[in-house]
């Protein structure tokens, strides 16, 4: 995927432009946010649930390379195949191996970030393979010829009418007068187009929301039902998940999907929560003849042990964006890669580089609201911080801040000389305004005055009038 | 008689620059619930802007600068959920790697409160003497809210001001959009952002927007401002020490 975090600036002027984007995320600001509030607060063990959560992936992360192995040994004792990938690269050519080895023509697609993280419908479709997203959002982005805005609501971006324009556009051997006005009726004419690509694709590929080393188990939460169809029909099953994914037991597991689904769209459980292990035994009724996960590291195992381990707990739920401000304001697409919001503002950084991503940490207030909601409790805005250090450190950060910065630093570790040149700024500006007491605009003050007034100083400074107080003399 | 308990006011580089009537309201409140205030005079900012921007050398020097100087005091309080909460939560931060130095910033940072939280749960303040004739509405800055747990205080003593009515806006927990340096570095998202959050201010029908922190409010009242909305915007220490005489922020004078 084309990187285009560099541009956020532009990205953000144009995402505040397009009134369609603007009437979508209105959607997110007032959905989620109090169908999560409900959830946790039915649950009253919610908060120690958190802590449990985030305990079970430390405790994971500190054992990786026990688990990773653990887990691959339960996949080649039930019969399937894991494949360790380095990079997207060797990833992506995994796959294309697999699909070519049983002579594939289409592959369906169970929703997932990695196989966005990997490029992996472009590169199938230059091997003259035909990728489909089964997942409704991602069907409809995938017609569009976009990437998912949101990690658990791929098409939040596009509103109800779009769809309809874009599946009548497609969708041409439906009648032409049908209704679609119905959100169901689109549902529907969706589900009936991909009922018959679910029974002819020879490779089903899916994410995994869960590896469980105690058994060798992949899991899938979905409420589509699309992702079992997806895994289960073809005669090929391949898993694309990074190795963070790993949990011990299937105990853990259970403890931590008591808070995703809660955490990402306030149920208490995803419609579907699939387990998968190994291929069809000779006894299942149904399931894959093969059975193969490719486990991607793509730089996440150099995150560890370093201030950005802890990010590697994430469970992908969503909650974190669905409650930032910033992200309500710019959509997912603004942040140029492919994980938004808060949670790609620190990973993002990790995986393409902080040179190449460096505004997407700095476009923060540090309201802290996805910190107070992460089920894993990540310090998001910690980790932001972090990164702004490595480019202050790096010089990555723009001259014009670093040389304000310098001079605001040189006065205020010098009291006295910042308290004298202040008490003559101040008045002067309280003069500058007189009696309107703010100002439309100042010199060097454009990024404030070229939406709102700046507030004018009262005049004397507080110190100022408090030596003067106790000195005795009138203010 | 006990002796009285001596509080370091740290007045905040905001307060001291733009609005010192803030200062002098903390003043009043915190004598009013029987402290004696001192004013130590080394103090400039509490470094958020060196530390948000990643300069943690320059955060660390200023931090050093403040322990110095509030350390001996009984308490430490600001008018400010956000310089309070660098204060608090983030020096300590600041000396992983310094053994010395993170000890003391840990004992330095048991003392720092937050002014409205502090009168509340640690003064025991019940009620203020003050009127205020008018409806406001209360945001709850980030900080503040967050990381001290800033909310049902300010709220309480309102509650005892005569003659004011509380309309609560909606999403008062959500952030202005001032962020520090972010309003300036990313002017167009803080503008959508405030101008959410003014559009708030205004459905609650509130004539008075009160704040526990004037960064925040120096941005909604110049954004309320610049819309034309006729509404003040004040600090809320004004108003609980009923000192609201003077112009309210960024209102002619």
């Amino acid at each position: 995927m084309e990187i285009r975090s560099p541009q956020f600036k532009g990205n953000v002027r144009a995402a505040l432009d397009d009134q369609a984007l603007q009437r979508a995320m209105g959607n997110v600001r007032s959905g989620f946010i109090q169908k999560r509030a409900n959830a946790a607060a039915k649950l009253p063990e919610f908060e120690d649930l958190r802590d449990e959560a985030r305990d079970i992936k430390n405790h994971a992360l500190e054992h990786l390379d026990l688990y990773l192995e653990a887990y691959e040994e339960k996949v080649t004792a039930s019969g399937g195949h894991v494949h360790w990938a380095v990079d997207a690269e060797e990833a992506r050519d995994i796959v294309t191996a697999i699909c070519k080895s049983v002579d594939a023509r289409t592959v369906t697609k169970g929703k997932s970030m990695i196989t966005e993280e990997i490029g992996l419908n472009d590169h199938l479709e230059r091997n003259g393979l035909t990728p489909i997203e089964t997942d409704l959002g991602e069907y409809i982005i995938q017609l569009r010829g976009e990437h998912p805005s949101h990690i658990i609501a791929p098409a939040i971006h596009v509103n109800k009418d779009e769809v309809e324009d874009e599946f009548r556009r497609v969708h041409t051997h439906l009648p032409v007068d049908r209704n679609l006005e119905d959100p169901r009726t689109l549902l529907s004419e969706a589900r009936e187009i991909l009922r018959h690509k679910f029974q002819t694709a020879d490779v089903g590929v899916t994410g995994a929301n869960f590896l469980i080393a105690e058994t060798g188990t992949s899991v899938i939460v979905t409420n589509e039902g699309n992702g079992d169809l997806t895994q289960l029909l073809p005669r090929v099953h391949i898993v694309v998940a990074s190795l963070e994914k790993i949990v011990p037991t299937l105990d853990d597991t259970a403890q931590i999907l008591r808070v995703l689904a809660r955490s990402a769209t306030g149920q208490d459980m995803s419609v579907y929560t699939t387990f998968s292990t190994g291929p069809r035994r000779p006894d299942d009724p149904d399931g894959p003849e093969e059975y193969h996960v490719v486990l991607l590291d793509n730089g996440r195992s150099s995150m560890l042990g370093t201030d950005f381990q802890d990010m590697l707990r994430c469970i992908r739920c969503g909650a974190c964006m669905n409650h930032c401000p910033v992200y309500h304001t710019v959509g997912g697409h603004a942040y140029g890669w492919v994980y938004p919001g808060p949670m790609g503002a620190v990973l993002t950084p990790s995986l393409i580089g902080v040179d190449q991503s460096g505004h997407l940490p700095n476009a923060s207030t540090f309201c802290g609201r996805c910190e107070s909601v992460c089920p894993m409790r990540i310090p998001l805005p910690k980790m932001m911080r972090h990164w702004r250090q490595r480019e202050f450190e790096r010089k990555l950060s723009p001259a014009t801040i670093r040389a304000g910065l310098g001079a605001w630093a040189f006065l205020a570790k010098r009291p006295a000389l910042y308290q004298m040149a202040m008490s003559i700024g101040m008045p002067v500006m309280a003069w500058w305004a007189g009696k309107t007491g703010r100002m439309a605009s100042l010199p060097l003050a454009g990024g404030w005055t070229k939406h709102r007034d700046l507030p004018a100083p009262e005049g004397k400074t507080f110190q100022q009038q408090w030596k003067q107080r106790q000195e005795g003399t009138p203010t | 008689m006990a002796e009285t308990r001596r509080v370091a006011l740290f007045v905040t580089c905001l307060v001291d620059l733009f609005r010192p009537s803030v200062g002098f309201a903390t003043v009043k409140l915190l004598e009013d619930a029987g402290f004696t205030v001192e004013v130590p005079s080394a103090q400039t900012c509490c470094g958020q802007p060196a530390y948000n921007s990643g300069d943690n050398r320059d955060a660390r020097d200023i931090a050093r600068q403040v322990i110095e100087a509030f350390e001996s005091y009984d308490f430490i309080v600001a008018p400010s959920g956000s310089c309070a909460g660098m204060l608090k939560k983030h020096y300590p931060e600041l000396f992983e790697n310094e053994v010395k130095w993170k000890a003391r910033a840990e004992a330095f940072a048991d003392k720092v409160h937050e002014l409205v939280s502090f009168l509340v749960d640690i003064a025991g303040v019940k009620s203020v003497a003050a009127s205020f004739d008018g409806t406001v509405t209360y945001h709850d800055s980030c900080s503040g809210l967050r990381e001290l747990g800033v909310q049902t205080q300010p709220r309480a003593l309102l509650d005892t001001v005569e003659g004011l009515k509380l309309t609560e806006m909606a999403d008062s927990d959500v952030c202005c959009g001032f962020g520090g340096t972010f309003c300036v570095k990313y002017p167009d998202i803080s503008n959508a952002m405030v101008g959410r959050k003014t559009e708030a201010i205004v459905a609650s029908g509130a004539g008075t927007l009160l704040a526990g922190d004037l960064g925040c409010l120096l941005n909604m009242a110049g954004k309320l401002k610049r819309e034309g909305r006729p509404i003040q915007a004040r600090h809320v220490a004004e108003v609980l020490a009923g000192m609201t005489d003077t112009a309210a922020i960024a209102e002619d004078r």
